[in-house]
């Protein structure tokens, strides 16, 4: 059971994904029980795993690729910590693009390559192996392209090639810098740590700016950031799973499997790269705020908030302090929960009033006010205002980089709290306070439709309640602290 | 029991060559039951390859003296783990390509003016003897015959469609590979006057180097890079194989190209592995980069889908080349000996896999669309969903991105790439891939745009699976590698885990 569960859960949006693929375009009910049963399977066995690996077991799955070269899949509190939080939102996502795409085009192909994606992201979670890393890093790259690009139109065309070009350019050097290192010591495990000890620094250093490099891109780090911006011409569901769970996460997720597991806190101390990478996540922290001041389109502003929140979690990883990694690890969950529901409320808005821009928001809360009110506390949270999540994630980094000695750290925090208000509450400002140009007089209620509702009010309530009740043992926070103190600390 | 059929003498290997060479023979006899004997033939052979392996890998290498005479006097057919891995592929690549012939080339789908029916088959069947024969044998003369044979039909294939242009692309084929030959038998000559034995592994005894070992070493060399369309003798490959109809472009990229390539390991690698000096290797290598990066840029910029699949084959051909100055490279820190090696012709089996499932879905868009303008492939991906993931299965094999058998090749070359302090052998893999990546997901991209809407001819889903299942295989050969890496080091020579010192 043990060997078998990481595989199970894999498989859960795996096989998913295979069936959609050929069932026939019209058979859409077939394809949402499907989806859905893959996705509260999924539920099911993150949920006895996320029980089972709180009191001390492992999961592990292994499959011979090369003699010596494995495929290893390893469920350890960091694995579950970005798995629980892929399983979740993928279940909710999938409920809102069903509703979404009600009568769309092309559906099984869009549901058979969004399942691959969650598959590549499960698979990134679990890898235990520096090349089950990639393996599933590359599938995600390529499961996620044709949902980028799809409604075929010129924009999305070109969205997408400049989404290909980024992100192969950065697999490029990830890979480059994986087999430069597995030349000198083997295949690299993420348990066996210390594999790198004894290597040259210069050889350290040099692979370790590939790396980071090579998964700033996903990550969409300053200023690698330049496919983000303009892959929110996907249909909100992709952006919406882009933007909190699979691609700038898999990217934030694999730097810190890297500085943590692969180098070590020590190794990547002893060789100086920890502050300059501290340095490249506070740069794009202020830049991408800076950014989405600029824009007027909804989800473009959305998107480069993205950017600067990622490297919240980079920021804290770099820092080294446990409670800055505490504060970045909770950030993960934290930023995908207010995230997604932010771009759950800007695809309803558009689908069903036509609200695209901020200049059209004026009014918009009294004709849409359940899905402003997730929409304000997930903005509330980005920006920082206790007790929704985001505070508790900033209360942690600042704690920890005073504690690392790294003071000047607040002064980001500061500034990116203050930027993240200044583009955001303008929005709520907007919605709740004017008054709509247009008589409001519709002829259906655009709420109408409860499973675009009900998926951004559950993640908003998630979100508070990741920060309410921070303390309870399997909020984000919590995992995160048994991350840090089972795992990193000896 | 009458037969005993595991018994170590029954010859299974001679079997690979000799059923495809009768049912040609009734193929051209009678053209109303060539599609089913073809079919029937393809798949006796890849059940006795099948068989050869299991043989292999419990008994070691199989070996069968052609009319009991052992060599020098005799010849041998001999089968280790490189020659079965390429008759089970070559046995793979020969069903999909038949069965999607099957159709287009008939009896009963044809006018009786039409040549086509008659000389597809008997001709595809000559090609899969010849490559089969190829891999399996041993001996030098044998082998240029082998190359004779699937040269000669390969070139009629080419012209198969009758228009100007194909019998241009065919005569420049067969002057190119005629060439070819009369360089390989130059040097054949010249070893066995040398050495008066042409048996690779008596020579490999027997070879001492000396002025006329190495001259005829280079002729050999020269004649079957012109066979493999190594750069920069690769001219006549991208004409020639967009010309001819897809099942023959998917026989002739997959397998054709193929033989060459493994003689030359042969010949290096078993014949005469101290000749290989530093330099010799490093100018291979560049032969190879230099394929690889033009190959690469001109397969950028066709405008025709077909041209630009067989531009590919020259990119990806000169991979495989690398393994000179990557042989043996400093695999000490790793768990696999013969990395390089071993990813060569890892390299070699996807290609065949990928590129046979890439012509045989560019065929389906022709059906469908009437030509292979890149322009015309609008809107397939919702029209022919099927083709679309097979063409993409098959890209992401070539592009050696993961998991595929193109990714473990590269990243067994990549290993010793940088293991051995060649870095820049690594970069070219690197950008290689990265280039593959533009010419393959410009097709790509343009199945998923929607304007403007063409018409369309329907081509059933069984036959688009062809490619489908083709391009399948190129996959799970990266994720189930290990039996093929085990079956690849039966008997490898000894080169290849040490290099050439």
């Amino acid at each position: 059971m043990t060997r078998a569960l990481p595989l199970l859960v894999l498989s859960t949006s795996l096989i998913p994904a295979c069936l959609i693929f050929f069932l026939a375009e019209k058979s859409a009910r077939m394809r949402t029980v499907i989806n859905l049963s893959g996705a509260i399977a999924k539920l099911a066995l993150v949920a006895i795993m996320l029980e089972g690996v709180r009191s001390g077991a492992t999961y592990e799955f292994r499959h011979t690729l090369l003699p010596g070269l494995e495929l290893v899949l390893r469920v350890d509190p960091l694995a579950l910590l970005f798995l629980t939080l892929s399983a979740f939102l993928w279940f909710l996502t999938t409920i809102y693009a069903i509703a979404y795409f009600h009568n769309g085009k092309d559906l099984s192909r869009f549901f058979g390559f969004f399942s691959l994606c969650v598959a590549a992201t499960t698979g990134i979670a679990l890898s235990g192996s520096f090349v089950t890393f990639f393996i599933f890093y590359e599938l995600l790259t390529l499961a996620t392209w044709p949902l980028v690009i799809h409604n075929g139109d010129q924009a999305s065309i070109s969205a997408g090639r400049r989404y290909l070009v980024y992100t192969m350019c950065g697999s490029a050097l990830l890979l480059a810098a994986i087999v430069w290192l597995e030349s000198l010591v083997g295949p690299i495990e993420f348990a066996r740590r210390n594999a790198l000890a004894g290597l040259d620094e210069w050889t350290l250093r040099l692979a370790f700016a590939l790396l980071v490099a090579g998964l700033a891109v996903k990550a969409a780090m300053v200023p690698l950031h330049g496919w983000l911006p303009n892959a929110m011409v996907a249909p909100a569901p992709v952006s919406a799973l882009l933007h909190a769970v699979a691609v700038v996460k898999a990217g934030a997720f694999g730097i810190v499997r890297v500085i943590y597991d692969v180098y070590g806190v020590a190794l990547v101390d002893g060789i100086g790269v920890g502050l300059p990478l501290a340095v490249m996540a506070s740069l794009t922290i202020v830049y991408g705020s800076l950014r989405a001041l600029q824009q007027n389109d909804i989800k473009r502003r959305l998107a480069y908030s993205t950017v600067s929140q990622v490297s919240y979690i980079v920021l804290g990883a770099s820092l080294f302090g446990p409670y800055a990694t505490i504060g970045g690890l909770a950030h993960l969950v934290h930023q995908g929960l207010m995230k997604i529901t932010l771009f759950f409320c800007a695809g309803s808005l558009a689908k069903q009033i036509g609200v695209t821009r901020i200049d059209q928001l004026d009014g918009v809360a009294h004709r849409m006010p359940l899905t402003m009110s997730a929409f304000s506390i997930a903005a509330l949270g980005m920006i920082g205002i206790p007790p929704i999540a985001g505070f508790i994630s900033k209360w942690y980094l600042g704690f920890g980089a005073v504690q690392a000695g790294q003071a000047w750290v607040l002064l980001v925090l500061a500034a990116s709290s203050l930027l993240n208000a200044a583009y955001l509450l303008p929005l709520l400002a907007r919605a709740w306070l004017r008054s709509s140009p247009e008589p409001t007089s519709e002829k259906r209620n655009p709420e109408s439709d409860r499973w675009l509702i009900w998926p951004p009010l559950i993640t908003a309530a998630a979100a508070l309640a990741a920060g309410v009740f921070a303390g309870f043992v399997y909020s984000p926070l919590s995992w995160a602290t048994l991350i840090i103190s089972e795992t990193y600390t000896p | 029991m009458l037969l005993d059929l595991a018994a170590p003498d029954f010859p299974w290997i001679a079997l690979s060559v000799a059923i495809p060479l009768f049912a040609a023979l009734i193929a051209a006899l009678s053209s109303a039951l060539a599609p089913v004997v073809a079919m029937i033939a393809a798949l006796l052979c890849l059940g006795a390859a099948l068989w050869t392996a299991v043989l292999v890998t419990t008994h070691g290498a199989q070996e069968v003296a052609v009319g009991a005479w052992p060599p020098p006097l005799g010849i041998v057919l001999r089968a280790d783990g490189l020659a079965v891995a390429m008759l089970i592929t070559a046995g793979l690549v020969s069903i999909a390509a038949f069965a999607f012939a099957r159709q287009a080339f008939s009896a009963r789908t044809q006018t009786p003016e039409t040549r086509s029916a008659y000389s597809f088959w008997p001709l595809g069947l000559c090609v899969l003897a010849g490559v089969n024969a190829a891999f399996v044998s041993n001996d030098l003369f044998n082998l240029y015959v082998a190359l004779e044979l699937t040269t000669i039909a390969a070139a009629a294939l080419v012209a198969m469609s009758g228009s100007r242009a194909a019998f241009e692309a065919a005569i420049r084929y067969l002057m190119f590979a005629l060439l070819g030959s009369l360089f390989y038998l130059l040097g054949v000559v010249l070893t066995y006057s040398t050495h008066g034995v042409l048996d690779i592994r008596l020579l490999a005894i027997s070879a001492e180097s000396g002025p006329s070992t190495i001259a005829a070493a280079a002729l050999m060399s020269a004649g079957l890079m012109t066979k493999m369309a190594l750069f920069p003798l690769h001219a006549w490959l991208p004409p020639a194989h967009s010309a001819a109809p897809a099942p023959a472009s998917a026989l002739l990229s997959a397998l054709v190209v193929k033989p060459p390539f493994v003689i030359l390991l042969r010949i290096w690698f078993e014949a005469m592995p101290e000749l290989v000096t530093p330099t010799l290797a490093q100018a291979f290598g560049a032969l190879g980069a230099c394929g690889v990066l033009l190959g690469s840029i001109l397969a950028m910029r066709q405008e025709r889908l077909k041209l630009v699949v067989a531009y590919s084959t020259v990119a990806q051909l000169g991979y495989l080349v690398l393994v000179f100055p990557l042989a043996g490279g400093g695999g000490a820190q790793q768990p696999w000996a013969a990395g390089a090696w071993t990813g060569a012709i890892f390299l070699t089996l996807s290609h065949a896999l990928a590129k046979g499932a890439m012509f045989l879905a560019a065929g389906a868009f022709v059906e469908a669309r009437g030509n292979d303008r890149l322009d015309s492939l609008v809107g397939l991906a919702r029209e022919m969903p099927i083709s679309c993931f097979a063409f993409g299965l098959a890209a992401v094999s070539l592009m050696g991105l993961p998991p595929s058998g193109g990714f473990t090749g590269k990243y067994l070359l990549l290993t010793s790439s940088f293991a051995s302090g060649q870095w820049w052998w690594g970069i070219v893999l690197v950008v290689g891939g990265l280039l593959s990546a533009v010419y393959l997901f410009g097709p790509l991209s343009l199945m998923f745009a929607r304007e403007p809407a063409l018409a369309v001819t329907p081509v059933s889903r069984a036959r688009q699976s062809i490619a489908l299942l083709l391009g399948l295989l190129s996959i799970l050969l990266g994720l189930f590698s290990e039996a093929p890496y085990r079956l690849l080091q039966v008997d490898r020579p000894g080169a290849a885990a040490e290099g050439f010192t």
